[in-house]
């Protein structure tokens, strides 16, 4: 299988999860931001999910569904294919990055455009097409205002749903002041909306060439979906000439019933609303409505390798909703950024380290603390906490059998397998015990543990440990077992020692 | 409110249930906070069920497994499933531990290709239980005798609501409590930050999250913040602690074990 | 082989490998799909179309409920008071549904881009509405003209029948099977006027479609023609 399937490429590992989480819990003005922006989601996703007594119901449909189409990928991708095809539009099959943003860039450079305009897609930000679109002198707009506000600004997306979550009014303000023709501005969100308004109407008008991802596309129709809440979506996959859309090969859904389902979980995962404004759903060409040519971007870059892993295959459920993120009390607190990733939060711990390799992200893993409540929210019942408590036994896999050397002398590596063997034994177990008792006198200050050695010191850095008590608990049992069997039972009487020791 | 608060079992009528009570200390309990587990015995005790404590116990695994290290985790299971084989009922004073067994136990075997230790997961998996889902739903109690006037706020750990739903079983024991102040802990189903290997491997993120759990038990002027875990605990006290707060953190059985004559204060 | 099939033939080699756990001869709908969630809901029609009315309402749109008899007269009254003369319209509106005083702009596919965004306003009818979300459907069928009509104008006034609402999303996706399967035509769903949360999540109406949405929610006269 590994013959068929191409390994990762290699590349340069990301900066880890906790170097990147430090910097970001340190920016109060993030902080803040990130603050109201998921408790406001997550108050309107409760709001519109508690009124559905079916919700369950249609959360177990979800993933359903995603299972049948992703065991038969093939069959789907061919059927959609030819639905499309049947239909007018052009089919085109992209292996990786590179192959589609050289697919992408050929058909704009038949049309001789300089500029396109682009719906926001994190797809297309997966495979950096405008940074290839901008080597062969094509610019590409972002159309969603966050988009516009990130491109402006020269920054990366921080969520999927919000990229622009981590800026505040009076910031965005600065930035149209700096970038737009206008002259003066104040920082009030709708005279800010509609400078992008005006500033983007002119693209709107021109440009013959528009590039969008999509959210699903339905294999017995051929119909692609693209759900969006500002009306660019629907500016761009109507007035230019030429559409294309790039697409990860996992949002085929079988059957155009299937819609009823996921335009009902994406809505009120996503924005918290019954619906969002705007869905287009389109089906190849058709003659005086829309583009006249349009063209279907199949991507694999490692989605292939993620469906091949049993586990990890239920990864490729994802409809991109952003629940995970507004209810994740990590991600609440570090942003998107600090996950060095196009997908940040609870989704992207996981889907990163697959697509790119769990050698290349061996952090993200571990960037959490298996709360459980993504998988809570997850419409498409993606149990994350399992798959990220399986990715992490595949790096420390990957560190134990391509690293051995280095691993032997790893602290961590070489703590745990120590422990391993003492809890294999109860006689190891109490000795051990008992070197806790006695060992931690040197850190032990005023009745309490304030110091400890090494890597544990980043407990004690920031909270006390209670002291080891002189009695374990089994010391405490056998000693009475002892007396008891030396005595009458009703008149045993309890342990003299109270709550001096134990919790703090 | 807390998520999965409901009623959740048919209510048994009282008529005194006695059980052979296997005691699944677990590792920390046993060697940090034994006060948990002597409470955890003094209290089944009292209300008439018989308490053995397997000696060979140690670790149920979780910490190797839910770091990555699940290779060495798996004969720590094994053991596990042996130990306590032959127990009618087994309970542990920890809802993460209990969800290890649940939870993982059963993957672990399947991953490891071993249909034997499948079939004796499954068949030990129905026996084992968190104390306070012991109390309310096998031994059908709320009122457990206990006494402890003092001002408490509950802290639900994530493996009690989201991996053993416990629902508000704990809340509903200590309800019952004479002469208890119970408060209600804003943002109670918010994590505290610890996760395990999470509060060293991620300190500073663990750290941001914990701030806010203490702002929320501070805010309710609880004297004692409880809960089923004294892992989470442990991090939720070494905080407060370190800073002085002057609230303190105690297991919910030292708290049921209480009675007039007997504190665990 | 070119280039291309030459990724296809590739991309399906490691698909069809990547499922190597998945049987040989398991067929699609042998995975199970528990369709158990809502299809429908025991209420009355005029239960229905009031919820209509209510939750579009929500999203700020303005939203009156008339008779077939007096639809012109609201249309009047509705473009005048947002100062809408030239009104884009498809070219199947039926001549009942305007009154002299509107200056229609017949659209046969034959408007230019500026023609369109410098008009004051489009009216279209819908293909469906759905109550459970306030959901008006547009599918390029009868009374709704091409896609652009109603995305550059900056007022899009809506006449929805009661016979058209539906109450719950399954439903809608059902009424629709024909209009996609067969006609392959381009749908689109329509709640609330453009809106964007960008800002620190406080929701602005208007970005980039219509701005202002009005809506008609129109009784059938008996023995009309519908």
């Amino acid at each position: 299988m590994s013959v068929i399937i191409p390994p990762p490429q290699r590349r340069k590992p990301l900066p880890t999860f906790q170097a990147s989480a430090k910097e970001a819990l340190a920016d109060t003005q993030l902080r803040r931001n990130l603050y109201k922006a998921t408790h406001t989601i997550r108050a309107k996703r409760a709001q519109v999910v508690g009124e559905m007594p079916d919700w369950q119901e249609l959360r177990e449909a979800g993933r359903a569904l995603k299972e049948r189409v992703l065991r038969h990928l093939d069959t789907y991708l061919l059927q959609l294919e030819e639905a499309v095809q049947r239909a007018g539009g052009q089919v085109h099959w992209a292996r990786d990055a590179q192959e589609a943003n050289a697919i992408v860039t050929q058909i704009v450079t038949e049309h001789e455009a300089r500029e396109v305009i682009k719906v926001k897609s994190l797809t297309t930000d997966e495979i950096h097409l405008n940074q290839a679109l901008a080597t062969h002198g094509i610019s590409a707009v972002e159309t969603d205002l966050a988009e516009l506000i990130i491109q402006l600004a020269g920054e990366s997306s921080s969520h999927i749903l919000v990229p622009a979550i981590h800026k505040n009014r009076s910031e965005i303000r600065e930035l149209f002041l700096r970038t737009l023709e206008v002259d003066n501005l104040t920082d009030n969100p709708r005279e800010l909306a509609n400078a992008a308004r005006l500033h983007l109407r002119r693209k709107f008008l021109s440009t013959p060439v528009a590039i969008s991802g999509a959210n699903f596309a339905v294999a017995e129709t051929g119909t692609v979906c693209v759900v969006e809440s500002e009306g660019n979506g629907r500016m761009c996959v109507t007035l230019p000439r030429v559409l294309i859309s790039v697409m990860g090969i996992e949002k085929v859904i079988p059957a155009w019933q299937d819609l009823e389902v996921f335009l009902q979980l994406l809505p009120r995962s996503s924005t918290g609303e019954r619906m969002n404004p705007y869905t287009s759903l389109w089906t190849g060409v058709r003659e005086g409505d829309g583009p006249q040519e349009f063209h279907l971007v199949l991507l694999d870059n490692g989605r292939t390798r993620v469906l091949a892993d049993t586990v990890g295959r239920q990864t490729l459920n994802c409809i991109r909703c952003s629940a995970c993120l507004n209810i994740c009390p990590v991600y609440e607190r570090v942003g998107g950024h600090a996950y060095n990733s196009v997908y940040p939060g609870p989704i992207g711990a996981i889907l990163t380290p697959q697509l790119l390799g769990v050698e290349n992200a061996s952090s993200l893993p571990y960037a959490s603390s298996l709360c459980g409540a993504c998988y809570e929210v997850c419409p498409v019942k993606i149990n994350i906490p399992e798959v990220l408590l399986y990715l992490r036994g595949r790096v420390v896999d990957y560190k134990q059998h391509h690293n051995a050397l280095l691993n032997r002398v790893n602290p961590e590596s070489v703590a745990m397998k120590l422990m391993a063997r003492t809890f294999a034994s109860r006689q190891l177990y109490e000795q051990a015990q008992k070197m806790a008792q006695l060992g931690q006198l040197p850190f032990r200050h005023g009745g309490v543990i304030d110091t400890l050695p090494g890597p544990l010191g980043r407990w004690t850095a920031m909270r006390d440990l209670s002291p080891v008590p002189r009695q374990s608990f089994r010391d405490w049992w056998r000693a009475r077992q002892t007396t008891r069997e030396g005595m009458n039972e009703a008149t045993h009487q309890p342990s003299a020692e109270t709550g001096k020791e134990g919790q703090l | 409110m807390l998520i999965g608060a409901t009623q959740r079992w048919p209510f048994k009528k009282k008529e005194k249930v006695a059980m052979n009570v296997s005691l699944f200390i677990t590792c920390f309990n046993d060697t940090l906070f034994p006060q948990a587990g002597r409470a955890t015995v003094e209290l089944l005790e009292r209300l008439g069920q018989t308490v053995d404590f397997p000696e060979e116990q140690t670790c149920c695994g979780q910490m190797h497994y839910n770091t990555g290290y699940q290779r060495e985790a798996l004969p720590l299971i094994r053991r596990f499933v042996q130990i306590f084989r032959g127990a009618e009922i087994v309970v542990a004073p920890s809802a993460s531990c209990v969800g290890m067994v649940r939870d993982a136990y059963p993957r672990a075997a399947a991953e490891a290709g071993d249909e034997k230790l499948a079939a004796e997961v499954a068949a030990l998996v129905p026996r084992v239980y968190e104390l306070t889902e012991f109390l309310v739903q096998r031994l059908g109690l709320e009122d457990v005798g206990a006494y402890f006037p003092h001002r408490v706020t509950y802290h639900p750990t994530c493996h009690s609501l989201r991996v053993l739903h416990v629902g508000d079983a704990p809340l509903r024991l200590l309800r019952a409590v004479r002469g208890i102040d119970l408060v209600e802990l804003p943002a109670a189903e918010e994590c505290c930050g610890f996760g395990g290997t999470f509060a060293l491997k991620n300190a500073d993120t663990s750290m941001a999250m914990l701030s806010d759990k203490l702002r929320n038990i501070l805010d309710t002027r609880a004297e004692v913040c409880a809960a089923s875990d004294n892992s989470c605990l442990m991090h939720i006290g070494g905080a407060l602690h370190r800073q002085r707060a002057g609230v303190r953190t105690l297991h919910i059985a030292e708290i049921l074990a209480s009675t007039e004559g007997r504190s665990f204060v | 082989m070119s280039a291309a099939s030459t990724a296809r033939e590739e991309m399906l080699r490691r698909i069809r490998a990547a499922l190597s756990d998945v049987p040989t001869g398991e067929q699609p709908e042998e995975v199970v799909v528990a369709r158990d969630y809502r299809h429908s809901e025991a209420v009355n029609h005029e239960e229905v179309v009031e919820r209509f009315a209510e939750r579009v309402a929500e999203y700020k749109v303005d939203v009156q409920r008339v008779e077939e008899a007096a639809l012109a007269q609201a249309v009047a009254a509705t473009c005048a008071s947002h100062s809408v003369r030239r009104l884009v319209i498809p070219v199947d509106i039926p001549e009942f549904w305007l009154l002299p005083d509107v200056e229609p702009l017949r659209d046969e596919n034959t408007l230019t881009y500026e023609q369109l965004d410098t008009s004051d306003g489009v009216l279209t009818g819908c293909a469906l509405g759905i109550a459970q979300t306030g959901t008006i459907i547009l599918d390029g069928g009868r009374h709704q003209g091409r896609r652009v009509i109603t995305l550059l104008p900056d007022y899009h006034l809506c006449v929805v029948y009661e016979d058209q609402i539906v109450n719950l999303v399954p439903e809608a996706i059902a009424r629709l099977d024909d209009a996609v399967h067969h006609y392959r035509r381009p749908v689109t769903f329509i709640s609330g006027p453009s809106a964007t949360s960008d800002i620190e999540l406080n929701r602005v109406e208007g970005v980039h479609g219509p701005r202002t949405l009005n809506v008609l929610v129109v009784r059938r006269a008996s023995r009309s023609h519908p």
